[in-house]
């Protein structure tokens, strides 16, 4: 098992994408911290033998016709979204 | 009966009043309403409720359909039509959904009408409730604690008949708990049962849709309409659906009910454990025979819970972007900025803490100690029920090792709360049902708090648990008990 302290709560933020304050920064570390130390028993389980297992009621191969259906009009769409123009999202400016 | 009893009617007895023409559905959704005017200021369970559209279904109801004219609550994370779907986060807040979820379209094929949605934790993520964004929900049976969570607000409003029946979500015990601590009858069934199309993701490969209700019976009769196959969810399964009221009334002789060892731990509250106790005691004297059981790897459950929901969380939350729906952060400088501010705006402190946690076991150098070793362990914990179901039908233990406790008294120590799924989460991971049933009330300062049994059988094998479920309930009065509001 890693160690724990190995966790950077700063840096792990930008990974995910998520602004914390500093105080969040903190007081995540901390406390994950202290999940990461309740966690360490994970560590004396013997996993040698064992099969990685994704879900517990494995289903392989599920596929369905691939039909055409009523779904949303362009409009439903973008009933939700937070800015949008011309029938389209606007997104944040992605390249100068 | 007046007007003013019927909200207190279970969905069975709710039915055969109205194919009988005592009562109009018209009536029902009035007299619910005048119900909820009355308890909602002092329990807060619910965060929209759309009267006129559940009056005009009410119009063409057809009482003689499976659940016709029957409303219902439904948590705030399964998409309604025409109604907000916030997931009790501030990144919802504006949020209406566009589409019915694939439970809510068979729920209104059998007749169902979606009442309002009910408040929870953040994103599912949470044991009481307090995770959620808008509001507190309060605990019917005592307003100082909490309804459990993160279905909290449908319990609640099924244990102060401010529903009929309730929909919730179950990925480490969201459904159960809540039921436990609200004195309900709470369903998680098997993973694939019921579809998670319209159901915003919190964990995949754990999450499931479930029934809270004031009986087994009526808890029977929302999975009748609710399970089932769905082509638009890929891990739903295609095994078909029986009746799952066909063996309510059978006894219990030539049962086998297995009782883990490793469930008897310390902190079990004392009046939990004297409760679980003596429902063991009239299980047996309805004919079904106590077998000892080891599931050894219970222990880690909680640990790999966590990795492994979190790590999935912090996938699933992705899709909050600011870009197709949802809160978006002003005046962006870049790219960056926008998904940055947007979700450390929007989101938030539980979830965020989870989505840290989830990135960083998913992370290079980390995923192979953590969520690849959390998924072996997991294996061997189905391998652990797999083994105790070749010697018994059933497993009985509490629902929660505690009863509802106060608001506020974990909120600050996530472990403490984490803590609080001890006995319900490995049947998520080992993608197996599990039901809880009222089995006794605790005396605590003057209130009394329900406590819950939890009966875990086999994947697909609810009608089994119910038949269980019900011969214990039918012979006991704990469902019968109701807060004084």
């Amino acid at each position: 098992m890693a160690k724990t302290s190995d966790l950077d709560v700063g840096y792990v933020s930008k990974l995910a994408r998520l602004n914390l304050t500093g105080e969040e920064t903190k007081l995540f570390q901390k406390q994950l911290a202290e999940v990461l130390k309740y966690a360490e028993k994970l560590g004396e389980v013997d996993v040698s033998h064992v099969e990685t297992a994704a879900h517990a009621v494995p289903m392989f191969n599920v596929f369905r016709e691939d039909e055409p259906r009523d779904w949303f009009t362009a409009e439903e769409a973008l009933s939700n979204a937070p800015h949008k123009a011309n029938q389209l999202f606007i997104v944040t400016k992605v390249v100068e | 009966m007046s007007a003013s009893e019927l909200p207190a009617l279970t969905i069975a007895d709710l039915q055969s009043r109205l194919r009988r023409k005592e009562v109009s559905p018209r009536e029902v959704i009035e007299s619910l309403r005048a119900r909820i005017e009355n308890v909602e200021p002092k329990i807060d369970a619910y965060l929209s409720i759309d009267f006129d559209a559940a009056l005009k279904e009410a119009e063409t109801a057809n009482v003689d359909l499976p659940l016709g004219g029957v409303p219902l609550a439904i948590k705030d994370i399964i998409n309604v039509k025409g109604q907000p779907c916030t997931c009790g986060s501030k990144i919802l807040a504006n949020f209406r959904s566009p589409y019915d979820a694939t439970v809510i379209q068979k729920l209104r094929a059998a007749g169902a009408i979606p009442l309002g949605k009910t408040n929870m934790d953040e994103f599912a993520m949470g044991s009481s409730t307090e995770n959620s964004s808008v509001k507190v929900t309060r605990n019917p049976w005592d307003l100082s604690r909490v309804p459990g969570g993160s279905s909290g607000g449908s319990a609640a409003a099924v244990a102060a008949d401010a529903a009929f029946g309730g929909l919730g979500t179950d990925t480490g015990g969201s459904i159960r708990q809540p039921a436990s601590l609200s004195g309900l009858v709470g369903l998680k069934p098997s993973y694939g049962r019921v579809s998670r199309f319209g159901v915003t993701a919190f964990a995949s490969s754990l999450d499931q849709v479930g029934p809270l209700t004031k009986t087994v019976r009526d808890s029977a009769l929302i999975m009748n309409a609710m399970a089932g196959h769905d082509p638009l969810d890929s891990t739903s399964l295609p095994d078909p659906v029986p009746d799952y009221t066909k063996n309510l009334g059978r006894d219990l002789k030539g049962m086998r009910l297995g009782l883990p060892k490793e469930y008897m731990i310390e902190g079990i509250d004392p009046q939990v454990k004297s409760a679980v106790d003596a429902a063991l005691k009239q299980l047996q004297s309805l004919g079904a025979e106590i077998v000892d059981v080891s599931l050894p790897h219970t222990d880690y459950g909680i640990a790999v819970y966590y990795f492994l929901a979190t790590a999935e969380a912090s996938a699933n939350l992705a899709r909050f972007d600011g870009v197709r729906y949802g809160y978006r952060a002003k005046d962006p400088k870049d790219l960056l900025d926008h998904y940055g501010r947007t979700r450390g705006e929007g989101f938030g402190q539980e979830v965020k803490r989870r989505i840290i946690l989830g990135t960083y076991v998913l992370s290079s150098g980390y995923y192979d100690a953590y969520y690849v070793r959390a998924q072996k362990v997991r294996e061997l914990i189905r391998q652990d029920f797999v083994k105790a179901f070749e010697k018994v039908d059933a497993i009985v233990s509490p629902t929660s090792p505690v009863p509802a406790f106060k608001l506020g008294e974990r909120t600050a120590d996530p472990l403490a709360m984490y803590l609080a799924d001890i006995f319900t989460n490995t049947g998520n991971l080992a993608g197996i049902c599990g039901i809880s049933v009222p089995c006794g009330m605790a005396k605590v300062n003057g209130s009394q708090l329900p406590i819950g049994l939890q009966i875990l059988g086999k994947a697909l094998d609810e009608a089994r648990i119910f038949q269980i479920a019900h011969a214990y309930e039918q012979s006991t009065n704990w469902h019968k008990a109701r807060p004084k509001l």
